[in-house]
């Protein structure tokens, strides 16, 4: 490749990158944001640019479980989706991460309808987080297409053999034109070697996967299930360490930005970020004490990276774009909560919930919930505050 | 034979809960919640074979005298063959007065 980024829709960039990992399988149903990527993959594939199999399915459900069968052969197999088509797939969603399905697939992160919104927030991969899959989340252009190249490596380790989310924002990542630089066939290729499923479907060698289990064995099959996603934390590390070495970009599962000295910290996934960070600059230019960090990773959850990052500061707040009915509020802060309860020394949670089906949150917005955060924090009156609501 | 799930840790299970010895099923007893047995009353057999293409265990097979009989270690009692037979050789009597 060319050391020189190219402008491109990080849709169609993604999709090139997904090229670049050799892909056998792709099966995958079309669903605003996500379209471009599979349209994308769809051209690639028609053009013989792309030696792999596109199943176009009827349906997320059998998108998922074409995907299922495709990992199950052994093939290097991806897929992506929005809001509605994953909900549409979710209870194909827990048997592709507990049969050891190493799928990865890209969801362009949207709003749950009612009221229909196209428009992006975390309320779909929330949903759906609890289905044993890795998720991981990509800020920008060259985060999601890095991240892609790391998500098969992660999802194929013979320790791991887990599905992996790759989350990138709906519109605000997805349809964006950033400059991307993606890495060549041949570089991938040095970082990610050949997928050999350890027992594959295959008829001089039968195996029966999907079966039944009574009561005498499920306990120990989500036991199992349940330390092999937790494990994989250590291999995704070490997967991010080894990224870094080849290509110079560096990624951890908490990333800190002017944590140091921070008082007053803000947690924050995907694209909504990077405008954090310049608020960040704005706040500390007027001597302000806070910093940012973001989830790079929310399963398995980093409870101890997490820890030793918020250890010093006096509130952690955390914002979420999407809303637990009938819950806490948001349910990162819900589990960043539970990680730091009734530990000394650790900062007190506020909940903020915002951005929610696509609202932009600006530079002053988040200067405004550094401040609704921090009165939060001595606040035990309500479990959370939902921002830019017109009231 | 493979160890039985009754043992086993969840150290020891296959990778997704795989099944690499297929065929295991065969090991697995569906007989034990049955409540009710087939006996037979092989005079009016004709052999026909009609229990055996109806049982939906796939339990019956032929003995030495051509008859059909239920393997009682997967035949769960559902009584079809009873039904089916054209003949009446088979009669269900409950497990209690066996």
């Amino acid at each position: 490749m060319s050391n020189k980024p190219v402008g491109m829709e990080v849709s169609v960039a993604l999709s090139e990158t997904i090229m670049h990992c050799d892909v056998d399988v792709i099966a995958a149903y079309p669903i605003t944001p996500q379209t471009h990527i599979v349209e994308h993959l769809a051209d690639l594939f028609a053009d013989g640019e792309m030696d792999a199999e596109y199943i176009p399915v009827e349906s997320e459900h059998s998108a998922l479980s074409a995907c299922m069968g495709s990992a199950a052969a052994g093939a290097r197999t991806f897929t992506a989706t929005a809001a509605q088509g994953l909900e549409y797939m979710h209870e194909t969603l827990f048997i592709a991460s507990a049969m050891r399905m190493p799928i990865v697939m890209a969801i362009a992160n949207r709003a749950l309808s009612a009221p229909i919104s196209v428009w992006g927030d975390h309320s779909d991969v929330m949903a759906a987080r609890d289905t044993g899959w890795i998720s991981i989340f990509a800020e920008n252009g060259q985060e999601t297409v890095d991240l892609a190249i790391m998500s098969f490596r992660i999802a194929e380790d013979h320790k791991v053999l887990l599905p992996v989310f790759l989350n990138l924002d709906g519109f605000h990542l997805s349809h964006m034109i950033e400059p991307v630089l993606i890495p060549s066939r041949e570089e991938v290729k040095a970082f990610l070697p050949e997928h050999i499923y350890p027992a594959p479907l295959h008829p001089s060698k039968p195996v029966a996967m999907g079966e039944c289990a009574g009561p005498n064995i499920y306990t120990e099959a989500k036991k199992q299930q349940w330390e092999v996603l937790e494990k994989s934390i250590d291999i995704i590390r070490q997967v991010f360490a080894d990224f870094g070495k080849q290509f110079g970009r560096e990624y951890h599962l908490v990333e800190e930005y002017k944590v140091e000295g921070a008082k007053t910290l803000l947690l924050t996934m995907g694209s909504y970020s990077e405008t954090a960070m310049t608020c960040v600059d704005k706040m500390r230019a007027q001597g302000k004490k806070v910093g940012l960090i973001r989830l790079r990773c929310f399963r398995p959850f980093p409870f101890d990276d997490l820890r030793k990052v918020v250890k010093n500061a006096d509130t952690l707040i955390v914002l979420d774009r999407s809303l637990v009915m009938g819950g806490p509020g948001g349910p990162v802060m819900s589990e960043v909560r539970s990680a730091l309860f009734g530990r000394k020394g650790m900062p007190k949670v506020s909940g903020i919930v915002g951005g929610l089906g696509g609202r932009d949150i600006t530079v002053e917005d988040f200067e405004k919930i550094y401040d609704l955060g921090e009165k939060l924090a001595n606040d035990q009156s309500r479990e959370f505050a939902m921002y830019g609501v017109k009231e | 034979m493979v160890k039985s799930d009754k043992d086993m840790t969840w150290h020891e299970l296959n990778l997704g809960c795989m099944i690499t010895d297929v065929g295991n099923t065969m090991q697995y007893k569906t007989g034990d919640w049955r409540s009710q047995r087939p006996i037979y009353n092989f005079e009016r057999c004709i052999k026909c074979g009609v229990c055996y293409i109806f049982c939906p265990e796939g339990c019956i097979s032929r003995n030495d005298a051509g008859h059909f009989v239920a393997d009682l270690f997967f035949c769960k009692g559902c009584a079809i063959c009873e039904r089916e037979c054209p003949t009446k050789v088979i009669t269900m009597i409950t497990e209690e007065d066996k």
